[in-house]
């Protein structure tokens, strides 16, 4: 991390750069980890946690547009930007110990089960309209088999999420527990295996890019609305395995926390 | 058997893969597909002035009388750099059907015309009901003297925008899913009755939705009521070209994964150090040669004269090709992080393409059950 905070009087000055910071452009406020200790002995030590107001002269948003086409990410430049001292959270140069819980939290509610189960019944219901092999697909024994295996990742992992959460509750919050790494990775596989359902029972629709033809247009489809949707997510949803800390990164975590080696 | 390249096929191979080293690099072609065509007008001409746009054609034709292994090379190396221009419904799909089932004047007519680059066609086949379904058509031609009367409409017809001629499918006689009775017609884009709307797909590509209201068409092509083996042919040649182009887009994410691999650190090494990096990097390439495989088997299956042979194995190619493009470019994403996602990179627009072609025809999904179908 090199963006950093110099403190001057009662404020500080951030300068340097953050990217893939979601919904930066909506946002009023945003949360900035700054370097305050370059000479920490560990790099985790001498980080800072601030809350920045997004109206601070020197911000600059700049967009990234990701590969299904929208603006949900961003880059956010930092230039001698002046933060008030009392919009430090927690203390200074401990604001690693925010982030950890920050982080764990971010895993705990990454798994969005809620969205893969809407997902897996949306494809269901457009299952019953369209045909494949001159049968409604949803009369497929192998696309049936293929749903109800989701359902049964999907329960797994919601009695996972209950044990994390009841876990958290019972310890007070403090720290994270090594399991919502187990949600983050099985639950965006999940994420990621429903996209793909939606996105095979759109089929060939899912090719034209609808939703802005069809909002031209101010036609009203809902097939069309839904097989476009289910592609933005599929591309956009790409990226669950890799924000919040990769997949891969998880796995190195829980072969060290977890499993000891 | 041989599956190196003759000395004559090098060639080819190596005024193309130049071709496009000078004018198809990732920032080039956004320029390309920013023009009002959403393709190069320009690229189209060199195409023709290589010989390309008659690839497959006799030479009597105005062709330069290659086959099924010279379409292959060039669909690779044009899926290498993801070309945008009609030559897949023009050339492939267009130049099949004309070959396969166009009499002599037919053939005349259109061959050299696509062949110097001056004529454009379609595949208006698909329709919004039919999904994968070949014999799914509902478009309905009926004889009104001499010629006749089109009603129908046609969906995500490929370049369907700036084709001058459409092939359009359409019922003579019996009902939806019947194997006999289906005819294809030879229509002038702009005559009277069809509309189109053009708009963007996925891969930046163009489609078009077609609608036919009370259109009149007197050039049948091929035998009333017997399109569907012409149909066929179409396809096929299509899962052919498209599997060679996922190949080429296949070889393209690899080798850019491997170079990101060696120069992007982490935890103070180049990700490719890692084992977990590197297992998935061998992943990649293996599925690569495997999807190689069947897209050679596709290629190699064309001008097989066993029907029922021939269509299992294009199922075959199906589906491998389509698990192996899918496979390499979430794969390629992936090793990417971040930056894999955003539209400024190269590999998020070779993974949209391997996600149309995927769907094209067909998944995998739907040709597992043709094949599942088989097993005795």
């Amino acid at each position: 991390m090199k963006t950093a905070a110099k403190r001057d009087g009662d404020h500080y000055v951030v300068n340097g750069q953050k990217i893939w910071t979601s919904t930066a452009h909506h946002a009023d406020w945003c949360f900035v980890l700054v370097r305050t200790n370059p000479e920490a002995r560990k790099r985790q030590e001498g980080i800072s946690f601030l809350l920045v107001d997004m109206k601070t002269p020197g911000i600059t948003v700049r967009p990234i547009i990701s590969i299904d086409g929208s603006h949900h990410l961003n880059e956010v430049f930092f230039d001698d930007v002046r933060v008030p001292v009392e919009n430090l959270v927690h203390q200074e140069n401990k604001g690693w110990d925010v982030a950890k819980f920050l982080l764990g939290n971010e895993r705990t509610g990454i798994a969005r089960l809620g969205k893969s189960r809407e997902r897996v019944n949306a494809s269901i219901e457009m299952a019953h309209k369209v045909n494949a092999n001159g049968r409604p697909l949803i009369a497929d024994p192998v696309f049936r088999q293929r749903v109800a295996q989701l359902q049964v990742d999907m329960k797994a992992l919601e009695i996972t999420q209950y044990r994390v959460v009841s876990a958290h509750d019972k310890a007070g919050g403090g720290r994270p527990d090594p399991l919502s790494s187990v949600l983050k990775v099985k639950g965006t596989e999940l994420l990621q295996a429903t996209t793909e359902l939606a996105v095979d029972v759109a089929g060939p629709m899912a090719t034209p890019i609808w939703a802005r033809e069809l909002a031209a247009l101010n036609e009203s489809d809902d097939m069309l609305e839904a097989s476009s949707a289910s592609v933005g997510s599929y591309l956009f949803l790409r990226a669950a395995s890799i924000y919040g800390g990769t997949n891969e990164i998880q796995k190195n975590i829980l072969t060290k926390a977890v499993l000891g080696l | 058997m041989d599956f190196e390249p003759s000395d004559d096929q090098r060639l080819l191979i190596e005024s193309v893969s130049r071709m496009l080293a000078d004018n198809y690099s990732f920032a080039q072609r956004k320029t390309y597909i920013a023009a009002p065509e959403g393709w190069s007008t320009a690229m189209w001409s060199q195409y023709a002035e290589l010989g390309l746009l008659g690839l497959p054609f006799p030479e009597q034709y105005g062709g330069y009388g290659g086959g099924a292994q010279e379409v292959m090379l060039v669909m690779q190396a044009f899926g290498r750099v993801l070309v945008v221009e009609p030559f897949f419904p023009t050339v492939i799909l267009g130049g099949t059907a004309i070959m396969a089932a166009g009499t002599d004047a037919q053939k005349q007519a259109i061959l050299p015309a696509i062949a110097e680059g001056s004529l454009k066609l379609a595949f208006a086949h698909s329709e919004r009901q039919a999904r994968y379904d070949l014999t799914d058509v509902v478009t309905t031609a009926k004889k009104d003297g001499d010629a006749w009367i089109l009603d129908g409409a046609k969906t995500v017809v490929a370049h369907g925008d700036s084709a001058d001629t459409l092939i359009v499918s359409a019922r003579t006689s019996g009902d939806r899913y019947d194997h006999e009775g289906i005819t294809l017609f030879l229509v002038d884009a702009n005559a009277q009755g069809v509309a189109r709307r053009g708009y963007v797909t996925r891969d930046e590509s163009r489609a078009a939705d077609i609608s036919l209201s009370n259109v009149r068409a007197t050039e049948v092509l091929g035998t009333v009521g017997q399109g569907l083996l012409i149909i066929e042919k179409i396809v096929q040649a299509g899962i052919a070209a498209t599997a060679a182009e996922t190949v080429g887009a296949m070889e393209a994410m690899n080798e850019m994964t491997l170079e990101y691999s060696k120069t992007r650190v982490q935890f103070g090494n180049p990700i490719g150090t890692y084992q977990v990096v590197q297992h998935r990097l061998s992943d990649m390439f293996m599925t690569q040669e495997q999807g190689r495989s069947m897209a050679m088997l596709a290629t190699m299956s064309l001008e097989n004269p066993d029907a029922a042979e021939r269509a299992h194995n294009m199922a075959m190619a199906k589906v491998g090709v389509g698990q192996a493009g899918r496979y390499v470019s979430q794969s390629a994403v992936q090793m990417h992080g971040g930056i894999g996602m955003t539209e400024e990179y190269a590999v998020g627009h070779y993974f949209r393409r391997c996600m149309v072609i995927e769907r094209l025809f067909g998944d995998p999904a739907y040709y597992l059950q043709q094949l599942a179908d088989e097993v005795a």
